[in-house]
């Protein structure tokens, strides 16, 4: 039987805390990024412009079909070479924590203006003629009275993508960014101890985004009964 | 920008001999079908079983398929592949443990990344069903009591076959998820489609070409699914319901 041996987890728990510092980061950067283009999308989509519109329609879909870690490797392999040679950047520059920000948050935006489209949609359509009617131009209809109301039934589903985007951050593995996940496996495999590490790990996410996600339905019970 | 485009790349043969950088696209192609489909079989499987579970009236059975839930949502996809991969070899009797890490490397990431995926795609399919079955007017179990079937008759022949109808549409975008998913599996080294991009990259050193023609697969994939599961739907859809006929 296997036999467990913990002691490397307290001497590590201040490297470990860095990666989730970085894990958090990477989260909530992304996720302000995401959400501000993603409206930016959500507007474009359901715009009359149908080159807007279909561009959005493009961007969303596209993104939606890849898989994240494509996503990724793209911007950890191929961006930062892209850069160097259209901008000058120099050579060798670490932009790996940049970059993942930036692949983070384009990817994020595809799958946050689908729920904001949603949400501007359940908006009912009086609303808009209302506003409309009292002399506000577009662009103050959907500011003042179509995207706060939007915003507050959104609320809960847009801090649930947020708990899976948390989850996801694990996947900056792919570019060996010290995140938390990445801190913990670092540790485990130089101490021979990837078992307890791995362990430790799971449980450490599982107790945070289960936390998360029972404030968010407690969030959604009190929505719906306000 | 100095970039030289080269899309013959593809067909020149690989360093290693005897194949093309084609034959390697191909065969990650055909790894990424055949683990996203092994795994999705399995999700399905056990999704409608603890799905089911989530729903009857008892207390143990359904906090043990919430906890089951709980558990496969709030730990990420990569860390529960690690913890198939490198944890679980460990924690099982010696015996076992040495033969399994003795086997083909292959199989051992395939059977990690198939039960990985499988796992954790079920408990995304058994909220699905345990929301598809809550769908239902209560007086379909009502009735079906009533008429004298058991609990476990009313499920067989009235609930589960209506709510499977009805969860088509959401089952797609998971069926879609899989695919995508399959490319964490890269990360222990299985060779499927992400992981030849990779690879690509590294032996051509034209990693435009590599890239977007990945891309391009994971798109196609997509695309095929969709239609398919379109299809499928239009077949499905329960006539008098929101999208039926």
């Amino acid at each position: 039987m296997y036999e467990f041996d913990w002691t490397s987890i307290p001497g590590a728990l201040p490297f470990l805390w860095q990666g989730m510092q970085v894990s958090l980061e990477i989260t909530f950067v992304a996720v302000i990024f995401g959400i501000v283009w993603g409206t930016l999308l959500a507007i474009m989509r359901l715009s009359s412009f149908t080159v807007l519109s279909w561009f959005a329609a493009g961007y969303v879909n596209l993104f939606r079909a890849v898989p994240l870690v494509m996503v990724l490797l793209w911007f950890f392999l191929i961006v930062p070479h892209l850069l160097e040679s259209l901008l000058g950047f120099p050579r060798g520059s670490d932009m790996r924590l940049g970059s993942a920000i930036a692949g983070f948050a384009l990817f994020e935006a595809a799958y946050y203006s689908e729920i904001i489209r949603a949400g501007i949609q359940s908006v009912s359509k009086g609303q808009m003629a209302a506003a409309s009617a009292l002399g506000m131009r577009y662009g103050q209809v959907m500011r003042l009275v179509v995207l706060p109301q939007a915003f507050r039934n959104m609320v809960p589903l847009l801090l649930t993508q947020g708990i899976i985007l948390f989850q996801d951050t694990s996947l900056v593995y792919v570019s060996a960014l010290a995140d938390f996940f990445g801190a913990a496996y670092k540790v485990g495999d130089r101490d021979g101890r990837l078992v307890e590490m791995l362990l430790f790990a799971g449980a450490v996410y599982f107790v945070i985004c289960f936390a998360a996600s029972q404030l968010v339905r407690h969030y959604q019970k009190k929505l719906r009964t306000a | 920008m100095n970039y030289l485009w080269h899309w013959g790349v593809f067909l020149q043969p690989t360093s290693t001999g005897g194949e093309t950088y084609l034959d390697w696209m191909f065969s990650g192609f055909k790894m990424t079908i055949a683990l996203s489909l092994s795994a999705w079989l399995m999700a399905l499987v056990l999704g409608a079983a603890v799905g089911v579970l989530r729903t009857v009236p008892n207390k143990w059975l359904s906090g043990l398929a919430t906890a089951y839930v709980e558990i496969f949502r709030n730990i990420p996809l990569l860390v529960q592949l690690f913890l198939w991969y490198f944890v679980l070899p460990e924690l099982v009797p010696a015996s076992i443990g040495t033969a399994y890490k003795q086997s083909n490397p292959v199989i051992q990431q395939f059977v990690a990344s198939m039960l990985c995926l499988g796992l954790f795609t079920s408990a995304r399919v058994a909220e699905q069903v345990r929301s598809g079955i809550n769908s239902l007017p209560p007086g379909q179990k009502n009735a079906g009591l009533a008429m004298g079937f058991t609990l476990a008759q009313t499920y067989r022949y009235v609930m589960l076959p209506m709510a499977s109808r009805l969860i088509l549409p959401p089952l797609t975008s998971e069926f879609l998820n899989i695919f995508k998913n399959s490319a964490v599996c890269s990360t222990i080294g299985l060779l499927e489609l992400a992981a030849q991009g990779r690879q690509l990259v590294d032996y051509t050193a034209q990693p435009y070409e590599s890239f977007i023609s990945v891309t391009l697969a994971y798109v196609m994939i997509n695309v095929v699914v969709m239609f398919g599961m379109r299809w499928v739907e239009a077949r499905a859809r329960v006539p008098g319901y929101i999208g039926g006929k």
